[in-house]
């Protein structure tokens, strides 16, 4: 990896890598909130550098990161960062909210030490995952069966899996699943899973 | 690896009469499904990373961009009056060097973490050297030690941000110690021993950064905490123990993180990041 910290600068690396996976569209502007020790240390860190590298989809030990900052002003986009108090949350956390062509999505991520790292909220939903397994985020219709279905086909790609956090805000409306996977997942499970009446939206992260 | 404690990994060892780096390779290719050359390749990469920053970090030109860092390692390294011997010396001259190329954001191994990865590289290939051992032996030391880490950081934490530095040099200085022990051919037990009373001995080191950067107090504990290790590996290997259990240290080490203040966990609030000079220090570096 790239130094100085690997909480700060990997770690952080990860969460913007990850935060643009999910995004997944194209970012024009990014609003960067740091919360605690990030908010504390940031610039000595490099925990900016490392943050917006990451969504630029540079990996922790690309040497551009060093340079993140200059070349997102050369590929136009534009980043802020804001000091916060986010709550409740662990040290080394910064809040990314996105805006792209279409779309804006708010992702809050923890560096929890040794460069390992949580996302834990997209948007509205509470998640929780590593990064460390291949996982998706599946939205879902909430209702009796789901979440069967959604086993079911990854169990014909027998797809294994390790882990599985469900969440949903209010019933009967969309519920998020966070599923960790023992295999790396391919394109067509995925449109297999996007191909379905009530699932809203699939997105896919692979380790690194 | 599914060993939540130390105690676990050193009775299989004992009761299978192997190495605790045997466990931890094995565990690491069932986990990742893959082959023994895999993961020792894998491992290979990171010894020639952790041999390149030690080589870099003994070159004459570099400086991190605040300019307190640069030129430690090959300060010692060229001085004709270090007492202690070479091999003291090497292990606070690697030390240092990694940590210098951390601290100018240059490629380093981060194990536990980059504020802390100066101390294992140092203290196993300082050894490695002074007894000619091959490369091979050194890279199942390395899962000795990412074996130690793995389990501080399932049973505790190694963020700086959340136990203050002992999480971080005082573990590096434990997961050295211990991967010495098996790298010299110690026991199990023995390598329980040196980790234990490495990190004991750090229990309460704070984090308190210098403007925020990893260069004060950190280039330099680094190489503090590689000669700690050494010690604790001389003890170890001399049939000291540590009457503290590893797994009950590291509970300890993670209560007294929970206890210690935030203004002392990686914020630059309090500590040597406070003092007249550590103020000064950031106000001079805010537009770098």
């Amino acid at each position: 990896m790239i130094g100085p910290s690997s909480s700060h600068t990997a770690g952080a690396v990860k969460v913007g890598y990850l935060a643009r996976s999910i995004f997944k569209d194209k970012l024009n502007k990014a609003d960067i909130h740091l919360h605690g020790s990030f908010a504390r240390t940031f610039k000595g860190h490099g925990t900016d550098r490392a943050l917006v590298g990451g969504l630029l989809g540079f990996k922790p030990d690309d040497e551009r990161i060093r340079n993140s900052l200059q070349i997102a002003k050369e590929r136009n986009v534009e980043i802020d960062f804001n000091l916060s108090d986010l709550r409740g949350v662990h040290p080394n956390t910064a809040k990314l909210d996105l805006v792209g062509e279409n779309k804006e999505m708010s992702i809050i991520g923890s560096s929890i030490g040794g460069s390992r790292i949580k996302i834990i909220q997209i948007d509205d939903y509470e998640v929780d995952f590593s990064g460390e397994m291949p996982t998706l985020w599946v939205l879902h219709k909430d209702e009796p069966g789901e979440i069967g279905i959604i086993t079911s086909i990854l169990g014909n790609y027998k797809l294994n899996i390790a882990r599985m956090v469900v969440f949903r805000n209010k019933k009967g409306e969309v519920g998020s699943a966070i599923i960790e996977l023992d295999h790396k997942v391919n394109d067509y499970v995925i449109s297999n899973l996007e191909n379905m009446d009530d699932i809203y939206q699939v997105r896919y992260v692979e380790p690194f | 690896m599914h060993y939540n404690r130390i105690e676990n990994l050193i009775d299989k060892a004992v009761q299978d009469d192997i190495k605790i780096s045997q466990i931890v390779i094995e565990e690491e290719i069932e986990e990742r499904e893959t082959t023994r050359t895999a993961v020792i390749e894998k491992m290979n990469e990171n010894l020639n990373v952790m041999k390149e920053s030690i080589k870099e970090g003994l070159k004459k030109d570099h400086t991190s961009a605040s300019g307190l860092t640069g030129g430690e390692a090959l300060t010692m390294q060229n001085s004709d009056n270090i007492l202690g011997g070479n091999l003291y010396r090497d292990v606070v001259v690697k030390a240092l060097a990694v940590s210098e190329i951390n601290a100018c954001m240059g490629k380093v191994v981060a194990g536990p973490t980059a504020g802390a990865s100066g101390i294992v590289p140092a203290v196993l290939l300082s050894l490695a050297e002074k007894y000619d051992i091959e490369d091979e032996k050194i890279i199942k030391a390395l899962f000795t030690a990412g074996g130690l880490g793995e389990i501080v950081s399932k049973k505790a934490t190694l963020a700086g941000a959340e136990g203050g530095c002992q999480a971080e040099c005082g573990v590096g200085s434990a997961m050295a110690a211990g991967a010495a022990v098996d790298l010299m051919g110690g026991t199990p037990e023995q390598v329980g021993d040196a980790f234990a009373l490495a990190l004991k001995n750090l229990l309460g080191l704070v984090c308190d950064p210098v403007a925020g950067l990893v260069e004060v107090p950190c280039v330099k504990r680094n190489g503090f905490a590689a000669s700690h290790a050494l010690t604790a590996v001389n003890m170890a290997l001399s049939g000291i123990g540590s009457v503290i259990p590893p797994d009950e240290v590291i509970e300890a080490m993670m209560e007294v993180g929970d206890l210690m203040s935030v203004s002392l966990k990686e914020t630059s609030e309090a500590g040597l990041a406070t003092t007249e000079t550590g103020r000064k220090i950031a106000e001079d570096l805010k537009d770098i």
